[in-house]
């Protein structure tokens, strides 16, 4: 899009800045992350969000407070995108009690409760059943709350993903799934996993509104998600949105993933969802480039103080431990 | 007051009284709206609290454990009935993974305050599929409470219990309980969990039993009395937790314990008590712990067949008589 395309329905500057901002937290996260990993400060496994990340972008700048998100075992850009605390993330990868779950969930578990993060998952597919029962249990306390699950092409071939969306359907719950559609299900392709590969298909054939969008144009991800959140409030919901997208490497930081075609992922990085926020940034907002880079260091610096935050946080006692596990 | 109702009725003024109490308790499952549940359970809820907490479902165990479980980390207080403990198995992912997991994976922040009400056992013809015992699965899993009332007093005051306690629950009921009627006093009051009930008080032997093994060990200890043998009868009435200090109590005082399930006997909940007697008051026993439990089978359905699966009362004493040494030892058939 030019500059040109301002207009009554132009995305605000403070919109466009958000994205980019979001965008480019997870892309830090992740990339910083991975070195963290490698240098052996972080245990078991991290799947990187990179190259996903216009997605939880565009959908969480959609949503608002009081609203619930379910995320997956690739779920940091879910957290950052819905603002999670940095520091406590890092911390929670670094097994410190500063962590989010001070150390018990790790990666896989990340979740915040009380500002309605319903936590990532280490079962693909499991949140999609969680999302719904908070869409359920939103609508018998009255709330106009929406309830967002992130699920995937993987998550897709669960039964879960019809049970529960058909449920959400039968009780017209403030739901909105989203299918990441990255092509891959660990190392399996899509199209060896099922036969119609477009996955929205699957809700219209339950009666469920359903919508594809390319998911690493995070503009385009968060129109579609803003205008979803509204029907859900007004009762029309669920809505099912698949995005697709590719992930810019293995499954998790040990998987080199040879089985991903070289010119396919080339491609894909060639619309890299990042870049894409940047550029909308500055070609709709009129932003000075050293703004930009004022934002990039800004956000930088925000991780790099949080691994000096999570280096210096102790890790939770055994006598805490026994504490804490005498209730079972 | 205390006036006898049956054990389903019981059930039924326990979710009432809650739903009165707190409006975010609410229930799902298959036909238990209009239709009521097949054991009339939830008879008259749809019409008092509405559709809105009162849901039928598809026949979709997995997608409505689930369901609750999410509705449970959100705050609310779901009831899911299952029909039958054997179909819980679609839905062992949500009760396995993630029920019984948040609280720990989240370093305490989040709670799961769901149950799951469902029924087990034997004694209605319906075979393998749909007579099950199979607390020992939940059981083994930490993270979740496991309940099994054998009287209705018990099951009203446990459930009420458990709609106000923050931790997953499986609450076994009996296909065989629903229609037994006992004692339930007027009023509101809840049953802790972990603590046993003495149903029977006793100075010779202790027989432990829970759910519907419990009329039958009341009945055992009823005959052996015409011997002369007082048998206690301890009901653990939640499994998890386990009041142990109440079976230790009860088997200082015996000195000869049997213990009654009617689940297959291989890796069940009996073995596990008796380990714990074994260890902490082996210097109290007379006689080895007798375990008296369902044969390691699936459940035919000939009636025959089918009681000669499971526990019968003549079984439990058998097994009584030998731990005072006045019959000689079997050699397990199995």
């Amino acid at each position: 899009m030019s500059a040109s395309a301002k207009g009554a329905n132009a995305p605000s500057r403070e919109l466009l800045e958000k994205l980019f901002r979001t965008a480019y937290k997870i892309r830090v996260f992740e990339s910083e992350g991975i070195k963290l990993y490698r240098q052996g400060l972080i245990r078991g496994y991290f799947h990187p969000y990179l190259g996903q990340e216009g997605i939880a972008t565009g959908v969480c700048a959609a949503l608002k407070e009081g609203d619930y998100i379910a995320s997956t075992h690739r779920g940091h850009g879910h957290c950052i995108a819905w603002g999670a605390d940095v520091k406590r993330m890092v911390a929670e990868l670094l097994q410190k009690e500063t962590g989010y779950c001070r150390g018990y969930g790790g990666s896989m578990h990340i979740a915040d409760i009380s500002q309605g993060n319903l936590g990532a998952n280490g079962i693909v597919g499991a949140g999609t059943p969680l999302g719904v029962g908070a869409a359920l249990a939103n609508q018998i306390r009255g709330s106009d709350a929406v309830t967002v699950t992130f699920s995937s092409d993987g998550g897709a071939n669960n039964g879960t993903f019809l049970e529960s969306l058909n449920l959400a359907a039968i009780w017209n719950l403030a739901f909105v799934l989203v299918v990441e559609n990255n092509h891959y299900a660990v190392s399996t392709r899509i199209e060896e996993s099922t036969r119609d590969t477009d996955l929205y298909k699957r809700g219209l054939a339950i009666g469920v509104e359903s919508h594809q969008v390319d998911g690493n144009d995070p503009l385009a991800v968060y129109h579609l998600m803003k205008d979803a959140a509204r029907k859900c409030r007004e009762g029309k919901g669920p809505i099912l949105i698949e995005a697709k997208t590719f992930r810019h490497m293995g499954h998790h930081v040990n998987d080199p993933g040879k089985y991903m075609p070289s010119e396919e992922l080339a491609a894909w990085k060639a619309k890299d969802p990042v870049d894409r926020a940047r550029a909308a940034l500055t070609e709709m907002s009129g932003i000075e480039i050293s703004q930009i880079e004022a934002i990039e260091q800004e956000i930088r610096k925000e991780f790099d103080d949080a691994v000096e935050f999570s280096r210096n946080s102790r890790e939770i006692t055994i006598e805490e431990f026994q504490q804490f596990i005498a209730a079972y | 007051m205390t006036r006898e109702i049956m054990y389903r009725d019981a059930l039924r003024e326990a979710i009432d009284e809650e739903m009165a109490n707190n409006p975010l308790v609410f229930i799902i499952g298959e036909g238990i709206a209009e239709r009521g549940g097949s054991y009339k359970v939830t008879e008259g809820l749809l019409a008092k609290y509405g559709s809105k907490r009162v849901r039928d479902t598809p026949i979709a165990e997995a997608g409505m454990i689930g369901v609750g479980v999410g509705a449970a980390i959100a705050g609310a207080r779901p009831i899911v009935e299952i029909l039958y403990v054997d179909f819980a198995m679609l839905g062992m992912d949500m009760l396995v993974n993630q029920a019984a997991k948040f609280r720990l994976m989240t370093g305490g922040s989040g709670r799961v305050p769901f149950i799951m009400r469902t029924q087990g056992g034997t004694g209605g013809g319906v075979a393998a599929q749909h007579s099950q015992s199979l607390e020992a699965l939940f059981y083994h899993i930490p993270g979740l409470k496991v309940v099994m009332p054998s009287q209705p007093a018990d099951a009203k005051g446990l459930l009420k219990y458990a709609l106000r306690q923050e931790d997953p629950v499986i609450f076994l009921e009996h296909k065989h309980l629903y229609m037994t009627k006992g004692p339930v006093p007027e009023g509101e009051y809840v049953i802790e969990f972990g603590k046993a009930d003495i149903k029977r008080p006793g100075k010779d032997v202790t027989i432990i039993a829970w759910s519907n093994m419990v009329p039958r060990a009341l009945e055992a200890a009823a005959k052996l009395a015409e011997e002369g043998i007082e048998a206690e009868v301890l009901d653990p009435r939640t499994l998890v937790p386990l009041d142990k200090e109440a079976i230790l109590a009860s088997v200082a005082k015996t000195n000869r314990v049997v213990i009654v399930q009617e689940a297959v006997r291989r890796g069940g909940v009996a073995s596990d008590i008796c380990s714990i007697i074994q260890e902490e008051a082996f210097y109290s026993l007379d006689a080895p712990v007798e375990i008296v439990a369902g044969l390691n089978i699936p459940v035919p359905f000939n009636l025959e067949l089918e009681k000669a699966s499971v526990p019968q009362v003549p079984d439990i004493i058998s097994a009584a008589r030998r731990t005072l040494h006045l019959q000689p030892r079997a050699i397990a058939a199995q």
